[in-house]
């Protein structure tokens, strides 16, 4: 970074960039400016004569800047489990991970069904001053799936949108409630597909795998049953329902039948789902116990079809945080999830590097797709715009290790994966949080 | 007495896990040595020095009377200090962890742990994290090495082979350990498995492990020369998988009528303890002519002793 002497504004030219911006299908060599914490300028011939004096220069010698990644769900323990992560140090993780902005989920402790709770996050995460943090309500009271909680009241004191974070929505009729209700409001409801009847006590992806490890199996149907149930739901009520991090081939058919058949019907999936299956177990291998778990080959490789024909609006990291206490266990006892911010974009490029998918429409899944799905006004390189950005190089390659994790848990299901594509600087609100240092 | 170099048997493996992996000559090491066992504990003088010096604990996280008790004469009748520790779900639930017990014990010097555990993989977990040689007792419904090699040496001496054998595992396959070891071994020695229960107690894709699937007990046992019962686990059983006792025993107990269809000289086994009238009728459990589930506790000692001698070869001499 080059600091030109005298400078008092607070104007900062990105130049020498790859300009991606996924919304406007941009993808050419130019310059951004940012003036305060806004997007001042932009375009492939801005700075062409050069840089006036008094600005910040920051020279991105041919790498790409594109939108900062947002990234709609996370789980975040604060308030409440600190020890394993805090608004602060998973802030820390999601810059590195060239995270501008993240949705947590409710299940923290006290749950996300009160405004006060929604009103202390959004004050914790200003005060960090890291990655905006945005919460999610709950939408049954103490998500126990009986009550509604003040879905109305929760939305206007901040909340995006309401789940039940890492449980379904299981009773039907309150779904159906749920579902009606958010739509008087207009609000989304985001399901975690899985009928809990049938992946109670299971611990991975029945199959021949699971046998010889004598696991139990969550058997695929939990997620099937309950999309299907859900889309019915959504048509019966005209409400707006979105699909967090499906795992199969056959819910993501039924999503992509519900779509062309017009209801207001969306979802997502995370990296492992795409990039790992339940190979990875291994021979119990605690950081790959996932929920949803890690599915068959022909399931990963339909989830990729599904990010491919858009079927799958986003991808979001699913970060879990799981202290060494909650993983270090016999596979059944051991605790779901992985943590997820710092490889999300790497992860992501592997679609691209494989020749899946170009480099904008992967990125368009981890920017403007769930800001749009959210109405978030993030995830764009627009004039006016906050300056949330990311800088990156694509091609970069290094080798994940959980121990090097900023993130305070270090359960990654991609230990010792080698990936392409490395964060080089974050920018918030035009302030830079993070740069790479080798 | 002390062990002679030329006749200490090499067994690549440091710990015993599981019967996935072993190759067919280290399963005939262990049941040969395990057969040269049998007779000396037929003997007034039962022990042997070979062991002397050593450590062995029992770390038992579940209840058994025959397994550990076996572990603990085998360790004895060689000659080594054995100690027996039953650690009970509600001093776990103190917040102590697998690991953790597994740290403790290994500051005290062990040379061997035999361990039984109520959950999958949890011996392997064990294992990882102490410098000793690990027997699995029995992890959850993965695997339990020493059921399947006593079972193997009980057939081998009886039917004086392995290779060719007809063999119908019937009843809880999807919560059992025996089975699975069972089905390893029985593939590496050239037997045929057959698996015979009603379908919600067939685990998925089990056949890719090497085995015919049955639903039918008169048609499965056809023509088999071992017919292994096993004993339905209920305390795994989250859920109804079955209707009634009365309605399994009707289609899964094992009677003289449905007997019949297997061979007439057909060995009967059970690694127990069992459910009689569940899943074997009594007068077939007592039939001394059909049924070898007493020789199978036998075989289950000099099993232990042959596998305690084989993962202490390996180890530098005491003193």
């Amino acid at each position: 970074m080059a600091l030109k002497p005298g400078i008092s504004s607070n104007k900062v030219a990105y130049i020498n960039a790859r300009l991606l911006d996924p919304a406007s299908g941009t993808d050419t060599a130019g310059a951004l400016l940012s003036e305060g914490e806004i997007i001042a300028d932009i375009g492939p011939k801005l700075f062409n004569s050069g840089v006036p004096d008094g600005i910040q220069v920051i020279d991105c010698a041919g790498l790409c800047l594109c939108p900062g990644l947002v990234d709609m769900r996370v789980q975040l323990r604060e308030p409440g489990y600190e020890h394993q992560g805090t608004i602060a140090s998973d802030g820390e993780s999601a810059v590195t991970g060239g995270i501008t902005s993240m949705v947590c989920l409710p299940n923290t402790a006290p749950v996300i069904d009160d405004m006060s709770v929604v009103e202390f996050v959004a004050r914790r995460a200003r005060l960090v001053g890291l990655t905006k943090v945005y919460p999610y309500g709950a939408v049954t009271k103490g998500l126990a799936g009986q009550e509604l909680a003040e879905l109305g009241l929760l939305a206007q004191s901040g909340a995006l949108a309401f789940t039940d974070g890492i449980k379904a929505v299981a009773d039907a009729q309150v779904m159906r409630r749920a579902l009606s209700y958010a739509a008087t409001f207009g609000l989304l409801i985001i399901q975690h597909p899985e009928e809990p009847s049938l992946s109670a006590g299971g611990d991975m992806n029945p199959g021949e795998l699971s046998t010889r490890l004598g696991l139990s199996g969550i058997p695929r149907e939990a997620e099937i049953i309950m999309v299907e149930r859900d889309i019915r739901l959504t048509e019966m009520t005209g409400g707006r329902l979105h699909f967090a991090h499906l795992s199969t081939a056959d819910a993501i058919a039924k999503v992509r039948d519900a779509k062309s058949r017009g209801l207001n019907i969306t979802c997502d999936t995370a990296p492992p789902y795409f990039s790992l299956n339940e190979l990875s177990i291994g021979e119990y291998r605690t950081f790959a116990k996932l929920s949803p778990p890690l599915r068959s080959e022909d399931d990963r490789q339909a989830v990729v079809a599904g990010l491919c024909d858009g079927t799958i609006d986003a991808i979001a990291s699913d970060h879990t945080p799981q202290d060494e206490e909650s993983k270090r266990l016999p596979f059944a006892q051991a605790g779901f999830g992985g943590v997820g911010l710092e490889t999300l974009l790497a992860v992501s490029l592997e679609i691209y590097h494989n020749g899946k998918l170009p480099l904008l429409d992967v990125l368009k899944h981890l920017t403007s797709a769930p800001a749009d799905l959210l109405n978030l006004p993030a995830g764009r390189l627009e004039k006016g715009r906050r300056a949330d950005l990311m800088i990156f190089d694509p091609e970069r390659a290094w080798k994940v290790n959980a121990d090097d994790l900023i993130s305070k848990s270090k359960n990654t299901p991609f230990d010792g994966r080698p990936l392409q594509g490395i964060v080089m600087r974050t920018v918030i609100d035009g302030r830079t949080v993070f740069e790479y240092e080798a | 007495m002390t062990r002679n170099a030329k006749d200490t048997p090499k067994f690549p493996h440091s710990h015993l896990l599981g019967i996935e992996g072993l190759s067919a000559p280290e399963i005939t090491l262990l049941l040969d040595r395990a057969e040269s066992y049998v007779e000396q504990n037929r003997q007034a003088d039962k022990r042997k020095t070979l062991l002397r010096g050593r450590t062995i604990i029992n770390l038992f996280f579940e209840a058994s009377t025959r397994t550990i008790t076996s572990f603990e004469l085998a360790g004895k009748r060689l000659g080594s200090d054995v100690i027996n520790m039953a650690v009970s779900a509600s001093s776990m639930q103190k917040g102590e962890t697998i690991v953790d017990t597994a740290m403790t014990l290994n500051a005290m010097h062990p040379d061997v742990i035999a361990v039984r555990h109520q959950d999958s993989g949890a011996v392997k977990l064990l294992s990882e994290k102490v410098n000793c040689a690990v027997i699995n007792a029995g992890d959850g419904k993965h695997e339990h090495p020493t059921q399947a090699l006593l079972d193997a040496l009980t057939i081998r001496r009886r039917k004086g082979k392995l290779a060719g054998l007809q063999v119908a595992i019937c009843g809880d396959i999807a919560h059992s350990r025996v089975a699975r070891s069972n089905i390893h071994l029985l593939n590496a020695m050239g037997a045929t498995v057959r698996l015979i229960a009603p379908k919600t107690l067939i685990p998925p894709d089990i056949a890719k492990m090497g085995a015919d699937v049955f639903y039918d007990m008169n048609q499965g046992l056809q023509n088999c020369d071992i017919v292994m019962m096993l004993r339905l686990q209920t305390e795994r059983m989250h859920s109804n998988f079955f209707p009634s006792i009365r309605e399994y025993f009707h289609f899964f107990g094992l009677t003289y009528d449905k007997l019949a269809n297997a061979k007439p000289d057909a060995l009967v086994m059970h690694p127990g303890p069992m459910n009689r009238g569940v899943e074997i009728d009594s007068e077939v459990a007592d039939d001394i002519g059909r049924s070898a589930i007493r020789e199978q506790v036998e075989m289950g000692v000099a099993v232990r002793m042959a596998c305690l001698e084989v993962l202490t070869g390996n180890m530098p001499e005491p003193n």
